[in-house]
C-alpha cells in the first residue's frame, strides 16, 4: 500500500521534534508578539524593540543556516559564497521598500534618494515594476534561484568540487559585492538602500508591524525547517549524501549528480533569498557588505558550530554565535574576528559534530 | 530466436509510483538478436604518450561468463572505464548490443541501459545501512524529481529482502555498511549490482580479500547468474577462474594477447612468456 503523502510526511519528525515544533510556535508566533504589544514597557515582561528586532534577525541567520545545512552536510557541497544569495533576496525586497518611500525621501522626488543624488532622471529598466509587492516577492525567489541554477549547472557538470567549489563561491560573492559597490549598478552603491518607511502603506517601525515580521520569520524558519527534515528523510536526501560519500557509485548505479545537486542548490539559494527579504525590513538597511566574503564564511561556521547534516544544528548554531556576537562586538569589538576564527578551529579540532554531537555524546554516556 | 531481456515485466515494476523503469533516457532494453551483447573495435587509449588500450577488439556473447586476465598495466580497469563511459577512448567503437554507442554515452545513461560495474575496492556507501544500499541500487527511475516523492513498495521490499539473502547479509541489514568486513563489503557491491538488474555485470576483482570459503560461494554465485545475465570477470585469482570454468582472455600491452579456455591460454608460450612464466 502507498502512503498518504501527508503521512510520510509527519513521519519525517519524531514525536518529541514536533512537540519542539509546537512550543518553539506557541512562544514566536503568540507569546513573544504578544508580549511585545500588549504589555507595558514599564513590564519587567514587556519584550523591546530591541529585543524583538534581534530575535527576528537570528530567525532570518537560522534559515540561512538551515539552508546551507542542505548543501553542506547532506550534499557535501561546502559554499562560501551563501551571502550572495541572502544578499539578493534583500536587495529584491529593498527595491519595494525604496519605492514604497514615495516621496517622503529627503529630494521628495518619486525617484529613490541615491538616483536623484546621481541625477538620473528616470528608474532603470530592471526597477520596472518594483512598486508591487507581488513582483518582489517574485524576485526575491526568483534572482537567487536563476543565479544559483546557472552558476550551478556549470560548476556541477564540469565536476567542480570540495575546495575549488568553495573557492569559486568565494569569488562569487566577492564579484558581486564589487558590482553592487558601484553606483552604475543603481542599487545605491556602497550606501546600499535605507531609511525605509512603509510595508503596504503601514509605518515599518510601528511595534505591530515589528511583531508581525518577527512571527513570520518565525514560521518561515519553521517550515525550511520541516521541509529540510523531509528532504533528508526521503529518498532523495539519500541519494544526496550517497552523493558525498561516494559520487561515482552513484554514477554506476545510474543516478545523474548533476540534477540532484542543482536541484538542492537551487532550494538552498531560494530559501536565503527569503531570509534575505525578512531580513532587511528589521534592520532597516542592506548594503554590499552583506556580500562580504566573511559573511557567507560565517554562516558556514554556524552550521560547524551548530552540527552538520543535522537541519537542528544550525539553527543553534546560528542563534549561539549571532547572540556571543551581539555581546562581543559591544564588549570587546575588536576581538571579534579572532573569537570567530579560534571557535571555528576548536570546533573543528574537539567537535567535529558540533553542538549536536556533543549533546548526543553526553546523552550517551549519562545512558551509558 | 533472439534472447528476451532478462526481465520481462520491467515495464510495469514499480508501476505503482507511477515511475517510468528507465526514465527519459532510453528505450528499454538493449538489441542482443546478434547473440552478443558487448563488442569492442579497436579501442585505443593513451595516457600522456601511455598507451592503456592499443586497438584492442573483444566481443561478449549474450549470457556469456567471461574471465580477463592480464598482468598489472595491462590495461584491463581501463577497458572497464572505456565501457562504463568514465574514459573516453581516442578511436575505436564501443557497442552495447546491436545499437548503443556506449562512447557516446554518460555513466548514468550507461547504467541506466544495463551495465553494472564492481569496482576493484569495494565502493558502498558507508553512511548508509545496508538495506538503503541496496534500496539505492534497485532498478527503477532514478530522476531527481521522483526520488523526492518515491516511497518504497512492498514489492520492492521483498526483492531487497531475497538480495540480502542471495548475498548472505540478511542479518546485518540494518547495520551501516561501513561497519562490515571486507569480504561482506564484497558481497554487498555485488548485491548492489544484482539489484540494478544489469544485462551485463563487470566485476573487477571480486574476490580480493574473501576467505576461501567467500571466494567458492562467490564462484558459485556468479554461475547461477551466467546465462540469464553476461558477466565479464577480472581476476588474478586463477582457482577462481578455474572454477568459473567460462572462455578466458588475457589482455597484454592494452590489446588481446590470446583467448579460449583456461587449459589452453596457461599452454600458450606467449602467455607464458608474459605472464604466467613470471
Amino acid at each position: 500500500m502507498r502512503t498518504p503523502f501527508t503521512l510520510r510526511f509527519l513521519a519525517a519528525m519524531p514525536r518529541s521534534g514536533w512537540i519542539a515544533m509546537g512550543c518553539f510556535a506557541a512562544v514566536t508566533l503568540l507569546l513573544m508578539p504578544a508580549l511585545h504589544l500588549f504589555v507595558p514597557e514599564s513590564s519587567p515582561f514587556h519584550v523591546s524593540n530591541y529585543a524583538i528586532t534581534l530575535g527576528g534577525k537570528i530567525m532570518c541567520y537560522a534559515i540561512v543556516a538551515v539552508a546551507m545545512d542542505l548543501v553542506w552536510g547532506y550534499a557535501g557541497i561546502l559554499s562560501l559564497g551563501h551571502g550572495v544569495f541572502f544578499a539578493l533576496g534583500g536587495y529584491a525586497f529593498g527595491m519595494y521598500l525604496m519605492r514604497e518611500i514615495g516621496t517622503d525621501g529627503s529630494y521628495h522626488s518619486h525617484l529613490p534618494d541615491f538616483m536623484v543624488f546621481l541625477d538620473w532622471k528616470e528608474l532603470p529598466w530592471y526597477w520596472a515594476g518594483s512598486d508591487s509587492i507581488l513582483w518582489a516577492m517574485i524576485l526575491v525567489l526568483a534572482v537567487p534561484a536563476v543565479v544559483a541554477y546557472v552558476f550551478g549547472y556549470f560548476a556541477f557538470r564540469s565536476r567542480i568540487k570540495g575546495v575549488y567549489f568553495s573557492i569559486i563561491t568565494q569569488a562569487l560573492t566577492f564579484a558581486a559585492m564589487l558590482l553592487f559597490f558601484r553606483n552604475e549598478t543603481g542599487f545605491g552603491g556602497n550606501n546600499g538602500f535605507t531609511d525605509f518607511k512603509r510595508i503596504l502603506g503601514h509605518d515599518i517601525t510601528s511595534p505591530e508591524m515589528r511583531a508581525t515580521l518577527f512571527a513570520l520569520s518565525a514560521l518561515v524558519l519553521m517550515l525550511t525547517l520541516l521541509a529540510g527534515r523531509y528532504l533528508a528523510m526521503s529518498k532523495f536526501g539519500r541519494v544526496l549524501a550517497a552523493i558525498r560519500d561516494a559520487e561515482s557509485r552513484v554514477m554506476f548505479i545510474g543516478y545523474n549528480p548533476l540534477h540532484y545537486k542543482l536541484f538542492i542548490w537551487t532550494v538552498s539559494a531560494m530559501l536565503c533569498g527569503i531570509a534575505g527579504a525578512l531580513y532587511v525590513p528589521q534592520v532597516g538597511i542592506i548594503n554590499p557588505g552583506e556580500m562580504s566574503p566573511a559573511n557567507s564564511i560565517e554562516i558556514a561556521i554556524w552550521v560547524a558550530v551548530g552540527g552538520r547534516g543535522t537541519l537542528i544544528g544550525p539553527v543553534i548554531g546560528a542563534g549561539l554565535v549571532n547572540a556571543f556576537k551581539s555581546y562581543f562586538t559591544v564588549a570587546f569589538p575588536e576581538y571579534w574576528l579572532f573569537f570567530l576564527g579560534a571557535l571555528f578551529v576548536g570546533v573543528t579540532l574537539w567537535l567535529p559534530e558540533g553542538v549536536v554531537g556533543l549533546w548526543k555524546r553526553i546523552r550517551a554516556r549519562v545512558a551509558a | 530466436m533472439s534472447m528476451k531481456p532478462i526481465d520481462n515485466d520491467t515495464d510495469n515494476r514499480d508501476g505503482e509510483d507511477g515511475a517510468q523503469v528507465v526514465g527519459h533516457i532510453l528505450q528499454p532494453g538493449v538489441d542482443i538478436s546478434h547473440k552478443v551483447i558487448l563488442y569492442l573495435e579497436e579501442i585505443s587509449v593513451s595516457f600522456d604518450g601511455f598507451k592503456a588500450l592499443n586497438n584492442l577488439s573483444l566481443a561478449i556473447d549474450a549470457g556469456e561468463l567471461r574471465c580477463i586476465i592480464g598482468p598489472n598495466g595491462a590495461g584491463k580497469t581501463t577497458m572497464m572505464d572505456v565501457i562504463t563511459g568514465k574514459t573516453r577512448p581516442d578511436s575505436g567503437t564501443c557497442f552495447f548490443g546491436q545499437t548503443l554507442d556506449l562512447t557516446r554515452m554518460t555513466e548514468p545513461e550507461i547504467a541506466h541501459a544495463g551495465i553494472g560495474r564492481k569496482f576493484q575496492k569495494p565502493t558502498i556507501f558507508e553512511n548508509h545501512t545496508v538495506f538503503e544500499n541496496l534500496e539505492l541500487a534497485m532498478k527503477t527511475d532514478k530522476r531527481a524529481w521522483t526520488s523526492l516523492f518515491a516511497w518504497l513498495s512492498q514489492e520492492g521490499r521483498d526483492r531487497i529482502a531475497d538480495t540480502l539473502k542471495q548475498i548472505r547479509l540478511d542479518r546485518e541489514a540494518d547495520r551501516l555498511a561501513g561497519l562490515l568486513s571486507h569480504g561482506q563489503k564484497q558481497w554487498l557491491e555485488i548485491g548492489m549490482l544484482l539489484m540494478q538488474e544489469p544485462q551485463l555485470l563487470l566485476l573487477d576483482e571480486p574476490v580480493a580479500g574473501m576467505t576461501d570459503d567467500e571466494t567458492e560461494r562467490t564462484g558459485e554465485l556468479f554461475k547461477s547468474l551466467a546465462g540469464k545475465h553476461s558477466l565479464v570477470v577480472v581476476e588474478h585469482d586463477m582457482a577462481f577462474i578455474e572454477q568459473l570454468g567460462g572462455k578466458v582472455t588475457v589482455l597484454h600491452e592494452g590489446s588481446v594477447l590470446a583467448e579460449g579456455n583456461l587449459a589452453t591460454v596457461q599452454a600458450d608460450p606467449r602467455v607464458i612468456e608474459v605472464y604466467l612464466g613470471r
